[in-house]
């Protein structure tokens, strides 16, 4: 990633340590990703009609609750990263704040390395380059242990 | 209790002619078998169609312009896959009212080729723009890591899966409306390309153009109208999920969080179904059937679990011992399903019902299901829509 990448969504994760950016209602504390808007925004829990939330940084390593891939190219608005079309894999992530999270998976990983229940942990890499130069994204990675093999 | 006095289908393909063609064959198919002249309809409720400008989005006015405007009442309904359902539950609520006496229900679309894609045009605050733009992450992705799960977590197979689309194409052989009408073998599903794995091009529904009309009435009327045993609607579950929702659903990015409200002791679809067992008193043990919206062959086995016909994990058991084929202890998509016809949004869940009526009347030729009294159906739809249908005789 060169020093100019930018995230393609502003204020859903951070870079620097990678950390998905999530929502917590000041009044039951129930956390929301993605954020919530900066204004207007309500609780959606049913009980709570709390309308203030803070900005919290959720958990960068979580299990993984299902994974696959997509062997072909996605419609627009999805942007591919180059040409011809590389496919790639999905998982989405159960993080210990009671939510599951979809990303793509980190690059050079696929769905042989995944397994369900196996863990993952959050990355940031490049998602495709426009006119302002590479736009960000965050993915999830395959926590192997040293000495592990993974599974094939 | 409402009864259910005609049905009728265009059939499903892909013609790219007006949706309000084949809604109105559709509809004059029902009236027809129903024996109900245009005239005595007092109320129209429409299935809308998002892809076919303003006409669509009044989908009741537009079929009732185009059957001929008799005063009738109007209403058109939008839920997703869950459409033709909620079209079906607003007639069925003013008859039961007494506000009505003979309701049309019409649902009907023609659609593009390829994978559903969003409307032109940026959109950062809709998460069904966003999954694409972020992630890309297509409805085959979704469909896919529900199968996965069952994989990892059940050790169903992707023959088990196959073999879905086997047993429906087998169903589909006999039925006039379905789109796609041959055998389908193991080794032609495998053979297919993947599309998002575990899942190949077989084991995904195709888009298709359709229509599916019913005609239903109050006890009054259909005792004036002298009909004896007529198929009666013993339950509609329309119902949205309950805080934390913590089954990821199709569009978003995530789920609910469970952090300070506990999880819900069923899942969403669990609730839909349970919601119409509860309106019908009756149990899962009692039906005869159930058409089950298997946007993939692997959703087909998750529906059988979320109606309860079987414990979570069992469905491919079921599956695999030929309780869910014709001839089995509890058909499941009779009629070919998904897999035969494609989906044709806002009439998919009406052509359900109708399926579920010709099999409780005895019509349904050459994909009978022997002695059928309860019938059920089930579907999802975008943002947090869903329906089940119980339908008795």
């Amino acid at each position: 990633m060169s020093e100019t990448a930018t995230p393609a969504i502003e204020g859903w994760f951070t870079t620097d340590p990678p950390a998905l950016t999530g929502s917590r209602c000041a009044s039951c504390a129930t956390v929301f990703f993605p954020p919530v808007p900066v204004e207007g925004a309500f609780c959606r829990n049913p009980g709570c009609d709390g309308e203030d939330f803070e900005t919290t940084a959720l958990s960068r390593r979580g299990t993984v609750w299902s994974y696959t891939d997509a062997q072909y190219q996605p419609p627009p608005p999805y942007r591919p990263p180059g040409d011809p079309f590389e496919p790639f894999a999905l998982a989405a992530v159960e993080l210990p704040e009671g939510l599951v999270v979809l990303g793509q998976v980190a690059l050079g990983y696929g769905v042989a390395d995944l397994r369900v229940g196996a863990e993952a942990e959050l990355v940031v890499e490049t998602l495709y380059a426009d006119d302002s130069g590479e736009r960000t994204i965050w993915r999830w990675k395959p926590v192997v242990e040293m000495g592990q093999e993974t599974e094939q | 209790m409402t009864a259910i006095l005609g049905v009728g289908m265009h059939p499903w393909g892909k013609w790219g002619r007006s949706f309000v063609s084949y809604g109105v064959h559709a509809a004059r198919a029902a009236l027809a078998d129903a024996g109900v002249p245009w005239g005595d309809v007092d109320l129209v409720v429409g299935g809308e169609t998002v892809r076919n400008g303003y006409g669509g989005y009044v989908a009741g006015a537009t079929f009732a312009q185009a059957l001929g405007w008799n005063g009738a009442r109007v209403a058109t309904a939008y839920a997703a896959c869950a459409t033709g359902a909620q079209a079906l539950d607003t007639a069925r609520a003013r008859i039961m009212a007494g506000l009505a006496e003979v309701a049309l229900v019409v649902g009907a679309d023609t659609t593009p080729k390829g994978f559903l894609a969003p409307n032109a045009g940026e959109r950062w605050d809709d998460p069904d723009w966003l999954r694409f733009r972020l992630l890309g992450m297509t409805n085959p992705a979704y469909f896919a890591m529900y199968a996965r799960r069952r994989m990892d977590l059940y050790g169903a197979t992707q023959e088990d899966f196959a073999q879905v689309k086997v047993k429906n194409a087998r169903h589909g052989l006999a039925n006039p409306n379905a789109r796609y009408r041959r055998e389908v073998s193991v080794a032609d599903v495998l053979g297919s390309a993947v599309v998002s794995d575990p899942l190949h091009l077989l084991d995904i529904c195709a888009t298709s153009d359709g229509a599916a009309a019913v005609v239903i009435a109050g006890d009054e009327y259909v005792r004036r109208l002298g009909v004896s045993d007529p198929v009666r609607i013993r339950a509609i579950s329309t119902v949205t999920p309950t805080f934390p929702n913590t089954v990821l659903d199709m569009p978003l990015l995530s789920t609910d969080s469970s952090s300070a409200v506990p999880g819900t002791a069923r899942t969403f679809k669990e609730s839909i179904a349970h919601a119409a067992y509860e309106e019908a008193g009756i149990g899962p043990e009692d039906v005869s059937l159930a058409e089950v919206y298997d946007l993939s062959t692997a959703l087909e086995l998750d529906w059988m679990e979320d109606l309860a016909l079987c414990r979570r994990g069992e469905a491919e058991s079921l599956l695999r011992a030929g309780e869910t084929a014709l001839g089995g202890r509890i058909p499941v998509n009779p009629s070919g399903g998904l897999a035969c016809f494609g989906e044709a949004v806002p009439a998919q869940a009406l052509a359900q019902v109708c399926e579920v009526t010709w099999q409780l009347r005895g019509q349904a030729e050459g994909r009978q299901v022997d002695g059928a009294r309860i019938g059920i159906t089930a579907n999802q739809g975008l943002f947090g829509h869903g329906s089940s249908v119980l339908l008795s005789r």
